[in-house]
C-alpha cells in the first residue's frame, strides 16, 4: 500500500493505492486517525485500491466512529468496484460516508 | 460444465500476515485456470484470505513464528474445496462465530464474509502433524 496526502482548508484527502490487508492496516491507521483527532474532515479515495480484506473494512469503521466521536467525518471517495463490493457486503453502504 | 475438470493444487504459507499477499497470489494463480466469472474468483480469494487471516490472528494469536500453514485448493465434478492446515492453537468451534451484521464495530467481519461466499465452512481436528483442519466448499459452475 502507499499513500498520498493533500490539504484543501480543513479537508484532508488521503489517497490509498494498492491492497489494504492485515499487514498494513496499522500503517494506513497511522496515516488517517492523527487527522480525524485532529478534528480535519477526511476524504479517503479509494479509486486505486484493487483489494481491501475485513482488516481494512475495519480500519474504515474505526475511522468513521473516530470522526463522529470528535465531531468531524470521513468520507470515502472514487471507491473502486472491488472496494465497494465488501463494503456492501459488509452491508457497510448506509453506516459509513460514501461521497 | 465441464465435468473432467480437475485441480488440485497446494502451498505452504509461513504463518504471519506478511503471506497473505502470496496467499491471494497463490489463489489467483489456481482460479485463472478456471472458466468462472471474474467477480466469483474475486469472491474466493477474498474467503481464502480471511480463512488464512484468521490462523494467523486466532491460531497464532499474531505471535512470531517459523510454523508454515498449507492451503490446499481441489475442484473436480463441480465441487470446490478448499482445505486450510496449521499447528497453531486449537480452534474451539463454540468461539468461531461472526459478529451480528448490524452491530457496527471493527472485527468478526471476516468470519462473515467466509461465510456469505462458501456454500460450508467444516473445522475438523487436523491429522498429524497438523491441529487445525478448516474446509470451505462450495459449488461451481465452470
Amino acid at each position: 500500500m502507499s499513500y498520498k496526502v493533500t490539504e484543501e482548508g480543513n479537508i484532508s484527502i488521503v489517497h490509498l493505492d494498492g491492497e489494504i490487508d492485515m499487514d498494513v492496516t496499522e500503517k494506513a491507521k497511522e496515516i488517517i486517525m492523527p487527522l480525524i483527532e485532529a478534528k480535519k474532515e477526511v476524504h479517503l479515495n479509494l479509486k486505486e485500491v484493487q483489494y481491501m480484506d475485513s482488516s481494512g473494512i475495519s480500519v474504515l469503521i474505526e475511522s468513521h466512529q473516530k470522526a463522529t466521536e470528535v465531531g468531524t467525518k470521513v468520507i470515502l471517495k472514487d471507491i473502486s468496484k472491488s472496494v465497494l463490493k465488501v463494503i456492501m457486503m459488509a452491508k457497510l453502504e448506509q453506516i459509513l460516508n460514501l461521497g | 460444465m465441464n465435468n473432467l475438470a480437475l485441480i488440485s493444487e497446494q502451498r505452504d504459507f509461513v504463518v504471519s500476515s506478511s503471506s497473505l499477499k502470496d496467499v491471494r497470489n497463490f489463489s489467483r494463480e489456481v482460479f485463472e485456470k478456471v472458466n468462472i466469472d471474474q467477480d466469483l474468483k474475486d469472491e474466493l480469494v477474498l474467503a481464502i484470505a480471511e480463512a488464512a487471516q484468521n490462523i494467523v490472528k486466532h491460531a497464532y494469536q499474531n505471535e512470531a513464528t517459523d510454523d508454515k500453514m498449507e492451503i490446499k485448493i481441489s475442484l473436480q465434478n463441480g465441487e470446490l474445496e478448499i482445505g486450510f492446515f496449521d499447528k497453531g492453537r486449537p480452534v474451539d468451534k463454540g468461539n468461531v462465530r461472526h459478529r451480528k451484521i448490524d452491530d457496527v464495530k471493527p472485527g468478526g467481519l471476516g468470519t462473515f464474509f467466509i461465510q456469505q461466499i462458501m456454500d460450508a465452512v467444516v473445522f475438523k481436528e487436523g491429522e498429524k502433524p497438523w491441529i487445525n483442519h478448516l474446509i470451505l466448499t462450495k459449488k461451481i459452475n465452470y
